[in-house]
């Protein structure tokens, strides 16, 4: 059985601070999604908790089940590549809803759609 | 070896992940891991997908350490814009970039990069007319950013995927 005493001291404030730090900038990625102005301001704040918030924290879970099992564990890198290849398709798809939905009511702040894409593809392959 | 491993790579790295799911290199492990993957591997090829070319080992590691480098120093850059919230003249807005890129996983690679460096989101690519519609949380100087993408990463993939 794993007591949380069990781990050393030296262990304790590296996972303690890492987890710290990463649980930071996942707080403040959503602070940023809670105060930033418009959705696409909002939209890129909480890749923060994705990005450095998730790595801090797999990295305090790796140092913390290796030192307390005195074996290496990686497993937890599996989360990372999950979590990397799976946030964009998220973050695509939602910005791209609201560029669409702005895009159909008029909304001046957003830029129009490439016109004739049809047309542009062949003048760039003309051999095609 | 190609009939049956088609995909090698993903194959590999499918038999990785069981392994590292289940904790173990033992043999029994990496044998039902192997056949998992093997079988994985036949059914993407089934798929009939374009088969990347991957060369050049050097270039995806230093593509991975300006990625890393580049993720942290935008995670800063971000956090202190997200903390000074609506008090901070917004400087964000949208740009094109052109891309020369043709490569269809070069390209989806570039996109994971976008959206995993804080900062920035990829908003829309035409094929045809390569260009690549963006949105900068901190968008100061246009060139500045173009020059990274292009020079930085984009760059660097065409040489991975040539």
């Amino acid at each position: 059985m794993i007591a949380p005493g069990d781990l050393p001291l030296w262990a304790a404030i590296i996972v303690g601070a890492l987890t710290i730090g990463g649980a930071a900038f996942t707080l403040v990625g959503s602070f940023g999604l809670w105060r930033l102005r418009s959705f696409y301001d909002r939209v890129h704040t909480p890749t923060l908790g994705t990005s450095l918030g998730t790595v801090l924290i797999i990295v305090a879970s790796m140092i913390c089940f290796t030192v307390l099992e005195s074996r290496v564990i990686l497993q937890e890198l599996l989360i990372f590549v999950f979590v990397s290849v799976t946030t964009p398709v998220t973050l695509m798809l939602l910005a791209r809803a609201a560029l669409y939905r702005d895009r159909a009511e008029g909304n001046a702040s957003v830029p129009p759609a490439d016109p004739q894409p049809i047309l542009k593809a062949r003048e760039a392959e003309p051999d095609a | 070896m190609r009939r049956l491993f088609p995909f090698p790579l993903l194959t590999l790295g499918l038999l990785g992940m069981w392994l590292l799911l289940n904790q173990t290199v033992a043999l029994g492990h990496i044998l039902l891991g192997g056949a998992v993957a093997t079988g994985a591997g036949l059914a993407m090829a089934a798929l009939k997908p374009q088969k990347p070319k991957i060369g050049k080992p050097l270039a995806v590691l230093r593509l991975l350490g300006i990625v890393a480098t580049d993720v942290i120093r935008s995670n800063f850059a971000v956090a202190g814009i997200a903390i000074q919230g609506k008090r901070r003249k917004q400087t964000s807005g949208f740009m094109t970039v052109p891309i020369d890129m043709q490569n269809r996983y070069g390209l989806a690679i570039l996109s994971i990069i976008m959206t995993a460096t804080p900062g920035t989101v990829w908003l829309n690519f035409d094929a045809g007319s390569g260009r690549l519609l963006i949105h900068v949380l901190d968008l100061k100087d246009e060139q500045a950013w173009i020059d990274i993408i292009k020079n930085r990463y984009e760059r660097l993939l065409m040489e991975i995927f040539q």
